[in-house]
C-alpha cells in the first residue's frame, strides 16, 4: 500500500470515532470581532490586563496584511469563516484496543509506538497504571520539589499571572507578524515551563504528558523560561498521524535563556498534510522564536517536519547575551503536494556569541521545498560566529528544492560560514541497494536516514527512533 | 548435476537496441568463468541484464540460476537468492555507514532465509574477519558508504561486502579497472578465499593480467552481443598476444 492509501485510510478511520454529536458544545458563531476576543479572555476567566493586551493584538491584526513573501502557494484564507473558541471536545472512547481500527494499528506499529501509548492516541479507555491524569500526577509532584513550573498557559495565568505577564510577548511581540497577532489576540491555550535557578530539569518536558494537550486548538501559545543555570528539554508534538478539523493553525512559541541556561526544544510535526492533490492539508503558520538574554546561555531548536500541506516556520534565536549559543536542526520532508517554507533566523548581538544551522530538507512527489534563514551580526557582536549547512535531498524529478540565504553582517570581526549541497536519490543508488538484497522502500529509508542522521543525533532517544520510522512511512511510494 | 547458471539464447536490448543476440552459457557449481571481449561487445550489459538493471529489456530467451528462471525475479530477490555483482563504478551513499549498510544487507539475506538477524557482537566479529579477507581496515565501517573512497577502495569494498553476503554466484564486472597491481593483488586473494566447491564466479574483464590471479576454468570471448569463443585459460593468453581482431574476422566468416 502506498504512503498515501495509507496515511488516507489512518487518517480517513479516524472519523469513524470522529467527534460526536452527544457530548455537548459551546461553540462561538464563525468570525473574529472584538466581542469574541472578549468572550475568549471572559470564559478563560483571565484577568484584565490579559483582555487588554489580547484587545491591542487584534487592533493591530487588523492593520496587518497576510504575508505573501514565503515560497508557498494556496488559495486565500477567510479569517471571517473560522470557528474562533469552542469548548473542549472529547473523543468517545473505545473499551478495548480490538476494537480500534487495525491500519491505524499497523501505522503505530511501523513506528514502533508501545501499546499503552497506541491505547492512548487511539482514544481507548487506559488502565489504572497508565491514566494521563495519575501519570501527569506523579510528574507534577516530582517537578514541584523542584519548584518546576509546568501546566497549560490557562492555568499558569490563574497561577503565576505575574510570571505569565512578565514574559508573554517579550520575545515575540503582539505586532511580530500577521499570525503573531492573529495568535496573540485569540489563543486557546498552550504550555507554560518554568525552570527556576540552578534546577536541571530531571525529564523531558512533553506535550504528551500534558493532560490539556490535544484539545489546545489550533493557536495554541507556548512560553519557556529557563532561569539562571538551569536547564529544560521540551518535546513537542506527535509521530503518529494527527488530524485536525482546524485547517489553519498559528501557534507561537517563546523562550527565554537566562545567564547560562540551556533549552533544548524538539519538535515532531506529523500533521495531515492533505491528500495527493493536497486537499485537506493543515496549513502550519508558526512563529517560534528564543531569547538568549543571559550570558554564556544556549537554546536549541530541533525539528522534524513531515506533515502539513503548508508550514511556514522559521524557528529563531536572539543571541542577546554574551558567549550565547544558537542552533538550529532541521530535517523538513514534503511529498505530493506538500509545501515548506521553512528556516530560521540568528540575530547575534551579544560578544562570542554563536550560531549553528543545519538544515536538512527532502522533496519528494511534486512537492516544493525552501530553505530560508537570516543570519544577522550587529555591529557590536564583536567575534560573532556562525556556521550553516543547507543540504537539499531530491527525489524524483518532479519536486522543488529551494535555498534563500540571507546574511547581513555589520561586524567585520565576524565569521560567517555557509555550506549547501544538492543530491538525488537516482536510479543507480537504487539499484545497487536492490543488488544487496535492500529492496527500494528500505534504500531509501536508508539513504534518508543516513542523510537526516546529523539532525535525528539532536533528538531524545526515544523520539529519534520513532523520528527514524516516521521520515520512512513519509516517504513510502515515492520511488518506484 | 543441475547447472548452476543456465543461460539460454539471452537476447536483451536498452532503447530498441540490441545488445545481447543469443547468448548461451552454462556455469557449474566450482567453475569460475571468464567473460573478455572488447568494448561495447556486451560484457557489462550482460552482468546488469543478470543483476536485473531495469534500463534492459530482455525480449528472448531465459536465464535459469539455480533451477530458477532469474527474469521472474526483482534485483533484491535476485540477490537474496545469491547472485551478487561486484559493480564496476560502486555508488556513495553519504551518511550511510559502511557497517550500517553491510548489516542491513546481510540481515535481508537472512531473512530471506527464515534466520534471525546476526547479534551486534558476531556481526562486528564477522565484518572484522571478512575484511581482513581485502587488508581493509575496520576504520571504513564507520565511513559513510563509498564516501571519498579511492577507486581501488571502492573494489576492495565491493569484495567485502561479497564476502559478507557469501553467494552462490559472484558477477565481478571490470573488478580491475582502475586498480594498481597490489590492489588487484589484493582483490584477487579476496575472491580466491572464496572459492569452494559449491559456489561460481563470473569474471569479466578487458585484461588478462586479472586471470593470472584469478585463473578460470573457462574463457568466452563475447563480440557483438554473442559468445564467438570459448576455451580454457590459455585462450586469455593468446588473446593478450593477438587481441580481438583474428576473432572479429572469424565470427565475421561464421556469420
Amino acid at each position: 500500500m502506498d504512503q498515501q492509501t495509507l496515511l488516507d485510510e489512518v487518517v480517513g478511520s479516524e472519523y469513524k470515532y470522529g467527534f460526536t454529536s452527544d457530548i455537548e458544545q459551546e461553540l462561538l458563531p464563525k468570525g473574529l470581532s472584538e466581542d469574541v476576543v472578549r468572550f475568549i479572555s471572559a470564559r478563560k476567566n483571565e484577568p484584565e490586563w490579559m483582555l487588554e493586551w489580547r484587545l491591542k493584538a487584534y487592533q493591530q491584526w487588523k492593520t496587518m496584511k497576510e504575508p505573501t513573501w514565503p515560497n508557498v502557494d494556496y488559495p486565500p484564507v477567510d479569517f471571517q469563516d473560522i470557528i474562533y473558541w469552542a469548548a473542549p471536545k472529547k473523543k468517545p472512547e473505545l473499551s478495548s484496543i480490538d476494537e480500534v481500527d487495525p491500519e491505524l494499528l499497523a501505522t503505530f506499529e511501523k513506528l514502533g509506538i508501545p501499546l499503552e501509548e497506541q491505547k492512548v492516541l487511539a482514544g481507548v479507555a487506559v488502565d489504572v497504571v497508565f491514566d494521563s491524569v495519575s501519570v501527569k500526577t506523579t510528574f507534577q509532584d516530582k517537578l514541584a520539589e523542584l519548584g518546576i513550573i509546568f501546566c497549560p498557559i490557562s492555568e499558569a495565568l490563574e497561577s503565576h499571572p505575574e510570571l505569565v505577564r512578565q514574559y508573554i510577548g517579550s520575545v515575540v511581540p503582539p505586532n511580530d507578524n500577521f499570525y503573531a497577532a492573529l495568535n496573540s489576540a485569540v489563543f486557546s491555550d498552550g504550555s507554560f515551563v518554568y525552570i527556576p535557578k540552578g534546577v536541571r530539569c530531571p525529564i523531558e518536558l512533553s506535550t504528551y504528558f500534558r493532560i490539556n494537550a490535544r484539545n489546545s486548538g489550533q493557536f495554541e501559545r507556548t512560553l519557556i523560561i529557563a532561569d539562571e543555570g538551569s536547564y529544560v528539554s521540551y518535546l513537542e508534538g506527535c509521530t503518529a498521524p494527527q488530524r485536525d478539523e482546524n485547517q489553519l493553525h498559528a501557534a507561537v512559541v517563546e523562550l527565554v535563556a537566562h545567564d547560562r541556561a540551556e533549552i533544548k526544544y524538539s519538535t515532531v510535526q506529523n500533521w495531515f498534510p492533505g491528500d495527493k492533490d493536497g486537499k485537506g492539508g493543515i496549513y502550519n503558520f508558526v512563529t517560534k522564536r528564543g531569547i538568549c538574554a543571559g550570558v554564556d546561555s544556549k537554546i536549541s531548536w530541533t525539528q522534524v517536519e513531515t506533515g502539513s500541506a503548508i508550514t511556514w516556520k522559521y524557528p529563531s534565536v536572539i543571541l542577546k547575551g554574551d558567549n550565547s549559543i544558537g542552533e538550529f536542526y532541521s530535517v523538513a520532508v514534503t511529498n505530493n503536494k506538500q509545501q515548506a517554507d521553512t528556516g530560521t533566523k540568528m540575530i547575534h548581538i551579544g560578544r562570542n556569541t554563536r550560531s549553528r544551522i543545519v538544515s536538512k530538507g527532502i522533496s519528494a512527489g511534486v512537492s516544493q521545498n525552501s530553505y530560508r534563514g537570516l543570519v544577522k551580526v550587529l555591529p557590536v557582536a564583536q567575534g560573532a560566529r556562525n556556521f550553516s549547512q543547507c543540504d537539499s535531498l531530491l527525489i524524483g524529478d518532479a519536486c522543488g528544492a529551494h535555498t534563500f540565504p540571507y546574511l547581513e553582517v555589520a561586524n567585520s570581526t565576524a565569521t560567517v560560514e555557509h555550506e549547501a549541497t544538492t543530491s538525488k536519490i537516482g536510479e543507480d543508488m537504487l539499484f545497487y541497494c536492490n543488488q544487496r538484497g535492500i529492496d527500494t522502500e528500505a534504500a531509501v529509508a536508508l539513504i534518508v536516514n543516513g542523510y537526516a542522521r546529523e539532525v535525528l543525533n539532536q533528538l531524545p532517544m526515544e523520539f529519534a527512533v520513532e523520528a527514524q520510522k516516521l521520515l520512512a512511512i513519509s516517504l513510502e511510494g515515492s520511488v518506484g | 548435476m543441475t547447472p548452476l547458471l543456465q543461460i539460454t539464447n539471452l537476447h536483451a536490448s536498452i532503447e530498441d537496441r540490441e545488445i545481447l543476440k543469443g547468448i548461451d552459457l552454462t556455469v557449474n557449481a566450482g567453475e569460475v568463468h571468464a567473460i573478455m571481449g572488447p568494448n561495447g561487445s556486451g560484457k557489462s550489459t550482460l552482468a546488469s541484464v543478470l543483476a536485473g538493471r531495469e534500463d534492459y529489456s530482455v525480449t528472448e530467451g531465459s536465464v535459469l540460476f539455480n533451477g530458477k528462471e532469474l527474469m521472474e525475479l526483482s534485483p533484491e530477490e535476485r540477490s537474496r537468492e545469491g547472485l551478487f555483482l561486484a559493480f564496476q563504478y560502486p555508488v556513495e551513499i553519504p551518511g550511510v555507514s559502511t557497517a550500517n549498510f553491510v548489516k542491513t544487507a546481510v540481515n535481508e539475506s537472512r531473512k530471506h532465509r527464515g534466520q534471525e538477524p546476526l547479534e551486534p557482537a558476531a556481526f562486528l566479529a564477522l565484518m572484522r574477519e571478512r575484511m581482513a579477507l581485502v587488508e581493509m581496515d575496520p576504520s571504513f565501517l564507520q565511513r559513510s558508504l563509498n564516501e571519498g573512497f579511492s577507486g581501488g577502495e571502492k573494489k576492495r569494498n565491493e569484495i567485502f561486502q561479497m564476502a559478507m553476503l557469501d553467494p552462490v554466484l559472484a558477477v565481478l564486472d571490470e573488478t580491475d579497472s582502475g586498480l594498481d597491481i597490489d590492489a588487484l593483488r589484493i582483490v584477487a586473494s579476496g575472491v580466491n578465499a572464496l572459492r569452494r566447491a559449491d559456489n561460481a564466479t563470473i569474471v569479466i574483464t578487458h585484461y588478462q593480467r586479472l586471470l593470472d590471479h584469478i585463473v578460470p576454468d573457462y574463457v568466452h570471448v563475447l563480440w557483438n552481443g554473442r559468445i564467438v569463443k570459448s576455451g580454457d585459460k590459455s585462450l586469455a593468453l593468446e588473446l593478450e598476444q593477438r587481441g580481438y581482431d583474428w576473432l572479429k574476422q572469424e565470427a565475421a566468416v561464421e556469420a
